[in-house]
């Protein structure tokens, strides 16, 4: 027996989207979207709002027709976005990986606005996601006045896109626990959902996809079993490609969470942010930027979001104890603690690096020796 | 037109010849060659290649002959001066070649003679001069895209006009746009017609691309043309790289060609075929034409239907091999993501990339390192051409021949031994020639043990030639025409392809036995790579010593070691860092290993630190430093602190007396009793002379024998084995100088002075008279001045007695 796409009560919204603190893509973007499916003549998949071209460009920015310009929402190789987007519109389930700060979350929720109108499907994985937070709860208020019925049934975000040919989304699905992950399973494979306990079955609608988002360089994660990573297409995020694009993420962020924090802005950050970008890029590479000498990788991950991380404690260094200006001293501590992870071999690492590259780069002796200080 | 119909075949439209231009390495283009071949049935084909070949298409037909191979052109007196036209099977020439031997047309090749634009390359107007390396400077290859328009379009011309067209891929684009969207589909000349349009307009806006030698090679081929068509009438089809199509349409007099071929310099060439392989079709350095996918498009070539299905279906094979997971549902999922991408990329089928793309998020789990097997294995390939047995002897085998005239150096089948005496140039030459053969698989001559001599000039060969040598001659023919270039081609690929650390080192000593001055930067920065990542600081210990015993031979033989010592010193210093680290928590086995690697390091930073490069500062004090931090580390096991603080004493870095306070703290009742015995055999131990600072630092002796005599009677038992082992690695005559020192009793008066005093049959002092008799026979022996005697001979005799 089966119950097919019947609307299910969705969380309503509590305020007007203009008031939110951060409005979600399809309300922030709603003009860019109007635009694109008003003048989006290509074929659309069952319940899209937009043709799969017409949602590359939503994401990768472009000018349209009547000269509406389309802001990137993701700047980075077109390919991905491609893959992507491609993945959703066949009906496999997409994977997106990536170290953190590579902005899964943020592709992720751009895709759903762009797919099926609505980002907010979401599941957050974490290590306590319950089963019901993927198939169904119960209203156990209903459930012992009525007994089981479909009224005290709770849907998930997944079983409501389900019934609606809508776009999922799982945020961290390895933090999820792998018992727990599995329930995925029969709904990618067999895209339907049984209810046991009413013998009945939700089948998933044309339309329904899921994204799923996961950090592939993070320790102590619950790996996917096979069988599931089976049911996904896998996108890895890259992390930046250019010193320079780096350099500029890295300040405005800092510049950002420094305004937050009220710090006072440093002047002559530049160059040293500069250079804990470059430090991170080649440790994280394995090769000096100038391709010339190879490198141990740290067992760290090195992600932008840590040289942010490095790059802001220094200011506050800097700011409180220093004289404001943001120097090689401020940030060798936070580089240290990024790079040692690992006591013994990471130790080998970083001091390899300081000895062979550092020590010989013209203009880093501040820096190498601050390095030494806090390395001895 | 008359002529193509008389035999049956269709008329192309137009007039004249039927000029087939082409994308050389084209899939596309070689298939649209062979149905055009098919319809028009010329009497007479015309190829773009150097007409000395002509006598070599033949051999095309032999069952033996497998692409990829290249014709080779190479200079008689120079075999280093060559240059190829590398043939695959879905080369349009290739198939034009076998289209006229299956069909029995006769077939002739028509661009300049290789005579002319080898001197060409002599002349180095614009080529580098021609190095060994074969791909490098030559023209015709170059052709191979038939983008030689020069500095200004430098581009496959079918590239830019994919380009402009929005494709990334030409082949793709010729395949989408020429053979699938031609106007009336099924014509077979359709292509070729849209494209001698296309390349027209390109030639009006870039003339010949500033590239003058185009013109006479453009002159040439319608000089033969035109004599093609005196012979054959209208029946003529020329298959020529798309580029040259409207200059042969051209019509220009004859004087104006002849007047462009005057004067033009010559070199006495040879031609033969070599085998070849797809990794060189696709080498992107040097080689101006290098196709990035050869495997992709002999797989188009190859299939006879549903490309993409097969060749996802390969390269899941291929990961399955690799023991990675990949299902049958991969493979449909990935042909699906694959035509879809296709479908919103605006394609009419998937191509590479989007077969790339559709593996690395099916099968691959988006990562690329499986991704890059597959380019490897497959997108590229590892397919080596066959050449028959009858192609003429390649130029390697000439070079050979000559080099063994001239040192007088027959190949018998024979067994004999070969004597060399480094020091003579015949000899050295010798040793280099067999050296360089054996980097070449070429095994005519096995090193052997020297007999009698052991001096390092010496050299001992085995030789003895198989007839199966000519055959492995013959395949390293691919690596070049001379045995120098071709043995540096070689030790460059096997750098780049060796696995482990030491492999490298050997493969570096073995550029410098075989003199291969030109192989060693690739192989040093290969070296250096392959360090950097070497976690293991044990691998690096073992490399060093064999690096520094390289950069010997290389001052022996004159050879320059700048890059060698740079690489040396940047691998100690990573041995700096690591070794510290390195030396914890280690077992007895282990301690011991890395004790016998600090030694072998020591002793190759003290070699090293003469020839160090400046950039690296002083060497020896940063591994003292190393040292003095492993001597006074508690967690580091004790034979190693033993044994550095034995090699700071010996080096002079660490006074007596802190030396004997490291001792005394070691040896005092707080260490246990086995970790003090391994720290003794760590100083005193190895043989190596220990016994002797015994003898004569009183004080020392005093601290071991006191630690000795303290040692509790039930921890005696753990210690003696150790302390046994210790000592009785020492000379007989040592041992029992000690015993008697010990009987005697450690600690006499006197012992500020550090003489043997009182030990029975010696005097009490030194007999001046006795002692200077020896001097100037320990003079002979140190080399020194004679007169410049130093007041403290006696320790030169103990370092000397060492």
């Amino acid at each position: 027996m089966s119950v097919s796409a019947e609307p299910m009560s969705a969380p309503v919204r509590e305020q007007e989207p203009s008031e939110a603190l951060r409005p979600h893509a399809e309300d922030a973007f709603a003009e860019e979207l109007a635009v694109l499916a008003a003048q989006d003549d290509r074929p659309r998949p069952a319940r899209w709002k937009l043709s799969p071209w017409a949602v590359a460009t939503y994401l990768l920015g472009g000018t349209l027709p009547d000269g509406t310009v389309i802001t990137p929402k993701y700047v980075g190789p077109r390919r991905i976005v491609e893959v992507a987007v491609t993945t959703l519109a066949t009906d496999r389930a997409l994977l997106l990986l990536g170290v953190p700060g590579t902005a899964k979350t943020w592709v992720s929720e751009h895709l759903a606005a762009a797919v099926s109108g609505d980002s907010t499907l979401l599941v957050q994985g974490t290590a306590g996601t319950p089963e019901e937070a993927i198939r169904y709860g119960w209203n156990y208020a209903q459930l012992l006045a009525h007994g089981p019925s479909r009224d005290a049934l709770v849907p998930s975000p997944v079983m409501r896109a389900m019934a609606e040919g809508m776009t999922a989304r799982v945020e961290e699905l390895t933090r999820i626990p792998a018992d727990v992950q599995d329930t995925l399973i029969t709904i990618l494979s067999e895209k339907t959902l049984p209810i046991p306990e009413l013998g009945q079955e939700v089948q998933a609608v044309r339309g329904f996809n899921l994204i799923a988002t996961a950090n592939d360089r993070d320790r102590g994660v619950n790996d996917l079993s096979s069988a599931l990573r089976r049911r996904f297409n896998t996108v890895v995020l890259p992390l930046p490609e250019s010193v320079e694009a780096e350099v500029d993420i890295v300040s405005r962020r800092v510049d950002q969470l420094g305004r937050s924090l009220d710090l006072p802005s440093a002047p002559d950050g530049i160059d040293e942010i500069r250079r804990v970008v470059t430090v991170f890029r080649e440790l994280r590479d394995g090769v000096t930027s100038d391709g010339r000498t190879k490198l141990k990788s740290p067992s760290g991950t090195l992600s932008t979001a840590e040289a942010i991380s490095v790059v802001t404690s220094g200011l506050a260094l800097a700011a409180h104890f220093g004289d404001g200006v943001l120097r090689a001293g401020d940030v060798a501590a936070g580089i240290l603690g990024a790079v040692v992870r690992d006591p013994a071999s990471d130790k080998v690492v970083w001091q390899e690096y300081l000895e062979a590259v550092v020590r010989e780069r013209d203009g880093w002796t501040d820096f190498y020796r601050a390095c030494r200080e806090v390395s001895a | 037109m008359v002529a193509g119909a008389e035999e049956g075949g269709r008329a192309w439209p137009g007039e004249g010849p039927l000029l087939l231009g082409v994308r050389h390495h084209g899939p596309g283009s070689a298939r649209a060659v062979r149905a055009a071949l098919g319809a028009a049935r010329p009497r007479v084909v015309l190829i773009e290649g150097p007409p000395e070949a002509d006598a070599l298409i033949p051999l095309a037909a032999d069952e033996d002959m497998r692409p990829p191979v290249a014709l080779l052109a190479h200079s008689v007196d120079e075999p280093g001066r060559s240059a190829f036209w590398p043939l695959a099977e879905f080369s349009p020439e290739w198939v034009a070649i076998r289209w006229a031997l299956e069909h029995e047309v006769p077939a002739h090749f028509i661009d300049l003679p290789a005579t002319h634009t080898l001197a060409w390359g002599r002349d180095g107007e614009e080529e580098p001069p021609q190095g060994d390396e074969p791909e490098e400077g030559d023209k015709p290859e170059e052709e191979g895209a038939a983008a030689n328009g020069g500095a200004d379009v430098r581009v496959d011309p079918l590239a830019l006009l994919a380009e402009t067209a929005g494709y990334d891929d030409p082949e793709r684009w010729w395949e989408d746009v020429v053979e699938h969207r031609g106007p009336g589909d099924g014509d077979p000349f359709a292509p070729f017609t849209a494209l001698e349009e296309a390349m027209g307009a390109l030639r009006e806006t870039y003339g010949s691309g500033g590239h003058d030698r185009d013109l006479v090679r453009e002159a040439y081929m319608r000089l033969q043309l035109r004599g093609a068509q005196r012979r054959f009438g209208d029946g003529v089809a020329v298959v020529c790289g798309a580029w040259h199509v409207p200059a042969l349409r051209h019509r220009t007099t004859v004087a104006a060609d002849k007047a462009l071929l005057k004067g033009l310099p010559k070199v006495r060439t040879d031609m033969t075929w070599v085998p070849w392989t797809y990794r060189r079709l696709s080498r992107r350095s040097g080689y101006g034409a290098g196709i990035d996918s050869p495997g992709w498009y002999g797989h188009l070539f190859r299939v006879p239907d549903r490309p993409v299905e097969r060749w996802l279906t390969k390269v899941a094979g291929l990961l399955r091999q690799e023991d990675r997971l990949v299902s049958s549902a991969h493979v449909i999922e990935a042909v699906r993501l694959a035509g879809t991408l296709a479908t919103m990329r605006g394609r009419p089928l998937a191509g590479l990339s989007e077969t790339t793309d559709a593996v690395r998020a099916v099968m691959c789990d988006g990562s690329d390192v499986p991704l890059a097997l597959v380019h490897d294995r497959l997108v590229v390939g590892d397919v080596l051409g066959e050449v028959p047995a009858g192609a003429p002897a390649v130029p390697l085998q000439r070079d050979l021949d000559r080099i063994q005239r001239r040192l007088r150096l027959k190949p018998e089948a024979a067994e004999r031994e070969l004597e060399l005496d480094l020091r003579k140039d015949t000899d050295a030459e010798r040793s280099r020639l067999l050296h360089r053969l054996r980097l070449l698989g070429v095994a005519w001559g096995e090193p052997a043990a020297s007999r009698g001599s052991t001096g390092t000039f010496r050299e001992t060969w085995r030789l003895r030639w198989e007839p199966e040598l000519a055959v492995r001659i013959a395949e390293a023919g691919v690596w070049g025409t001379t045995v120098l270039g071709a043995a540096t081609a070689k030790a460059e690929s096997d750098a780049v392809a060796a696995r482990g650390l030491a492999d490298v080192t050997a493969l570096a000593e073995r550029c410098l036995l075989a003199d291969l001055p030109d192989a060693l930067p690739t192989v040093m920065r290969i070296l250096a790579d392959r360090a950097a990542l070497d976690a293991d600081v044990a691998h690096l210990a073992q490399a060093l010593p064999a690096l520094v015993r390289s950069l010997r031979y290389g001052d022996v033989r004159g050879t320059d070691t700048a890059a060698l010592t740079e690489v040396a010193a940047g691998l100690a210093e990573r041995i700096f860092v690591g070794v510290p680290p390195a030396c914890a928590a280690l077992d007895t086995d282990a301690a011991d290993e890395m004790r016998r690697h600090v030694d072998a390091v020591h002793g190759s930073v003290g070699l090293l630190d003469d020839v160090a490069a400046p950039a690296h500062g002083d060497l020896r004090v940063r591994w003292h430093a190393v040292l003095g931090v492993l001597a006074r580390r508690d967690t580091v096991p004790g034979v190693i602190r033993g044994r550095a603080v034995r090699l700071l004493l010996d080096g002079g870095e660490l006074a007596q007396d802190e030396a004997a306070r490291l001792m005394g703290l070691v040896l005092s009742p707080g260490t246990p009793p086995a970790d003090a015995a391994a720290w003794i055999e760590g100083f005193v131990g190895g043989g190596s002379g220990g016994g002797m600072l015994l003898v004569h630092d009183e004080r020392l002796l005093g601290l071991v024998d006191a630690w000795l005599t303290g040692v509790p009677a039930e921890a005696f038992t753990d210690v003696l084995p150790l302390l046994r082992r210790t000592f009785s690695a020492y000379e007989a005559g040592v041992r029992r100088t000690l015993g008697e020192l010990v009987r005697r009793g450690p600690g006499q008066p006197g012992s500020a002075a550090p003489t043997v005093s009182g030990i029975p049959g010696f005097a009490a002092d030194l007999d001046g008279a006795r002692a200077d008799a020896v001097m100037p026979v320990v003079r002979l022996l140190l080399g020194l001045e004679p007169g410049g005697v130093e007041p403290d001979t006696d320790n030169d005799l103990v370092g000397v007695a060492r």
